[in-house]
């Protein structure tokens, strides 16, 4: 086998491939279709890193995917899919953004945590539902979770018009005391939507790791992972930490619904899909290997791809069709590094092999 | 094991921001838009771009009726796409606030917004660039530096609704929305007022798919709608919109002799109804957007620019109406009939489907 050496090299080599690989397809479909690559993403560059702007709307864009990504991974590790990531994100959303509206006479330090709280509340109890039921009658998280989100899209689409608002289609903003954001933030950003959010989400990167790799609830959630009836035997409470992965993830995933609440768009509207949020989180999540700083990378890989993205068709004149080809592309190849590490392993193989023979 | 997962991500990350790094280095100089601000422009420097809403600038409806706006001024003016005349696509409602300020960014002269959706994004784009000029469609800001334009799209629909009363077999007819909102509140009072007022007995199917870009969704209702017994649809839903034409496109071409009929919106969605054996677009409302968005760049290039102000067009200014179509000639002559008693202020349209008795 390979010594360590050969397998931390196999662990840099894999990514940089597969990045290297979607930028090159890219290029080649832009080629494809007429338009010059290189000025393509050249712009793309330029929409996420040319001005303070841009630098701040992606990582504004980047915050949520974060504490989204991380919320599915902790339910990955404990072995579930937690597919109703959206509708958690959208219930944190709401939520956060109801109990902000509803009490505009609260001081900040009373109302911001409170909304913050609201929305994670929400978000937990959404998913902790789908958890109750996989650990007493060990009904597929999937199934249920991929339910709950449509009933989340409806519920929420009622609640705007009919209970937070009088038949409108937008809440009106929250009290400026709930918000997220921050004028300095927003100042050194020249103007963008950056908020507070961004210091959340780095926080909880360092707490979710603590809190799987030096906790006892953490070891337990990755035992009951890697193998529930042996973790059962071994005494641990497989029930309660089924159900504590799901809330611990749909907390998580709620928290990114408030910062789009309290923070990017500070109202919630009448949606008319799941929020992409959502799945771009778990693609987040898949993407960085469930590890928190596998995610923060992913998170940011996605902000640029998708905050750039916007500047192509102008700066460059592909268009947008052409840059979500060329975006998934890419996304597809780094989602796809197993296979690129299969095809190393094997020549690595057939190497030692080779060189066992001579 | 978990280290070096950490590890090689670090480098995803670091290397990934290396190779995009290298691949902006490699180009040639940057071209985007720096023209000088200067107070009069000739029409060669003048530029105008629009923001979409969800949906796109080929939706058969309400963004691509002003994308034609904006070409037909650029061809009036003999004016290049992309740098006189623009549009930046949204995708996600999220889009809107970066796709305005690179709009801004980008120094064109006038920016659109398409859609009442955007009216939050353009409020905090617009008060931190008090020296650019905005114009939003179906909505109003009270903005010095924004024109609003809106339309009285029930005086159309409730054409459209007459139209449809007049034509049905069934005395079954039906209407599909987008998201419910304030503007398509107005597509379905005019179209439920439209009908009721040719015959109260006529049964009205109401259902929204609550989205503008759902397609599928639009086809799923469509098809129970026709299932039920309705002969015609009246669709007020951008593209969501396009589900419903295919649905019943489906319908004509395996049973040629069950009549149905779909109404357009917006723009003259006729193509949209061609099927093997005829044309099923019965007639389609439309919204005036194209012209609004010609005239309103017209105004800016010639320096009066009616910002702070709000435009309300309907009939009587030619800016909403209804399309011949397949109509047959007792039909137009109802809805000629109609159109003049709104002109003349003898109907009032009800602008909320709760007013609809």
């Amino acid at each position: 086998m390979l010594n360590e050496n050969k397998g931390a090299k196999v662990n840099i080599l894999v990514p940089v491939l597969s990045v290297v690989l979607g930028l090159i397809l890219g290029a080649i479909i832009m080629l494809a279709f007429g338009y010059d690559p290189m000025a393509g993403y050249q712009a793309m560059l330029r929409g996420a890193f040319g001005s303070p702007f841009y630098i701040g709307e992606m990582l504004r864009y980047a915050s949520p995917l974060i504490v989204i990504g991380l919320g599915f991974s902790v339910a990955n590790t404990a072995g579930f899919f937690n597919i109703g990531v959206a509708g958690q994100v959208l219930l944190g959303w709401l939520c956060s953004v109801w109990v902000a509206i509803s009490f505009p006479n609260w001081p900040g330090y009373l109302l911001l945590p409170i909304s913050v709280l609201a929305g994670v509340a929400a978000g937990a109890l959404w998913a902790g539902i789908a958890g109750f039921l996989r650990a007493y009658f060990n009904t597929s998280e999937v199934i249920v979770t991929i339910m709950l989100n449509y009933t989340a899209l409806y519920t929420t689409n009622y609640l705007v018009r009919n209970v937070l608002t009088d038949s409108a289609d937008t809440t009106p903003p929250i009290p400026k005391q709930a918000s997220l954001r921050a004028d300095w933030l927003s100042n050194i950003s020249g103007g963008s939507r950056l908020n507070m959010g961004i210091f959340i989400s780095l926080i909880l990167i360092v707490v979710v790791m603590i809190l799987m790799q030096k906790t006892t609830l953490g070891y337990e959630i990755r035992s009951v992972g890697m193998n529930t009836f042996a973790s059962r035997y071994a005494g641990m409470n497989t029930k309660q930490n089924i159900i504590l992965s799901m809330v611990i993830s749909g907390g998580l995933a709620g928290l990114g619904g408030v910062m789009e609440g309290l923070g990017t768009f500070e109202n919630i509207f009448v949606q008319g899909a799941m929020p992409a949020l959502g799945y771009d989180g778990m693609a987040v999540a898949l993407l960085g290997l469930s590890s928190p700083a596998g995610i923060l990378f992913a998170a940011l890989l996605f902000a640029i791809l998708k905050i750039g993205g916007t500047s192509m068709p102008l700066g460059s004149g592909v268009p947008t069709e052409v840059v979500d080809i060329v975006i998934a592309s890419i996304i597809f190849f780094v989602g796809a590094n197993y296979l690129i590490r299969f095809f190393i392993d094997k020549r690595a193989r057939a190497n030692v092999k080779k060189g066992g023979a001579e | 094991m978990e280290k070096r997962h950490v590890k090689s991500l670090l480098t995803l990350g670091f290397t990934s921001g290396l190779v995009l790094a290298a691949c902006g280095n490699g180009g040639g100089s940057d071209t985007a838009g720096s023209d000088a601000a200067s107070g009069d422009k000739a029409a060669k420097d003048f530029s105008v771009v629009m923001v979409t809403d969800v949906g796109g600038v080929d939706d058969g409806s309400f963004n691509e009726s002003a994308w034609n706006g904006m070409k037909e001024w650029g061809k009036e003016h003999n004016l290049e796409q992309n740098k006189n005349f623009a549009y930046i696509q949204s995708n996600e409602d999220s889009q809107f606030v970066p796709n305005l300020n690179q709009a801004v960014n980008n120094n064109f002269d006038l920016i659109y917004g398409i859609g009442f959706k955007l009216k939050p994004a353009m409020e905090d784009v617009a008060k931190a660039n008090t020296d650019q000029h905005f114009v939003i469609i179906d909505e109003v800001i009270e903005l010095d530096n924004v024109a609003s334009v809106l339309f009285k799209d029930h005086e159309a629909a409730y054409l459209a609704g007459v139209a449809a009363a007049e034509t049905t077999e069934t005395d079954h007819v039906g209407f599909i929305g987008g998201q419910e909102s304030d503007v398509i509140d107005r597509f379905e009072a005019g179209f439920l007022a439209g009908v009721k007022a040719v015959n109260p007995d006529i049964k009205v199917d109401v259902e929204y798919a609550g989205s503008f870009g759902d397609a599928a969704k639009g086809r799923q209702l469509a098809a129970a709608m026709y299932t039920n017994g309705a002969d015609i649809i009246y669709h007020a839903s951008g593209d969501t919109g396009n589900g419903v034409f295919s649905e019943a496109r489906d319908r004509m071409n395996a049973n040629p002799d069950d009549k149905i009929w779909v109404i357009g919106v917006d723009l003259d969605q006729q193509a949209e109804g061609e099927y093997d054996g005829g044309n099923l677009t019965l007639t389609s409302t439309l919204k005036g957007v194209g012209e609004a968005v010609q005239d309103l760049s017209n105004e800016a290039m010639e320096g009066t620019f009616p910002g702070g102000k709000t435009t309300n067009f309907g009939l009587a200014e030619d800016a909403v109406g209804l399309t011949d179509g397949n109509l047959s000639d007792d039909a137009k002559a109802k809805v000629q009939e109609y159109k003049q008693k709104i002109i003349d202020g003898e109907i009032e349209v009800p602008t909320h489907p709760d007013e609809v008795k």
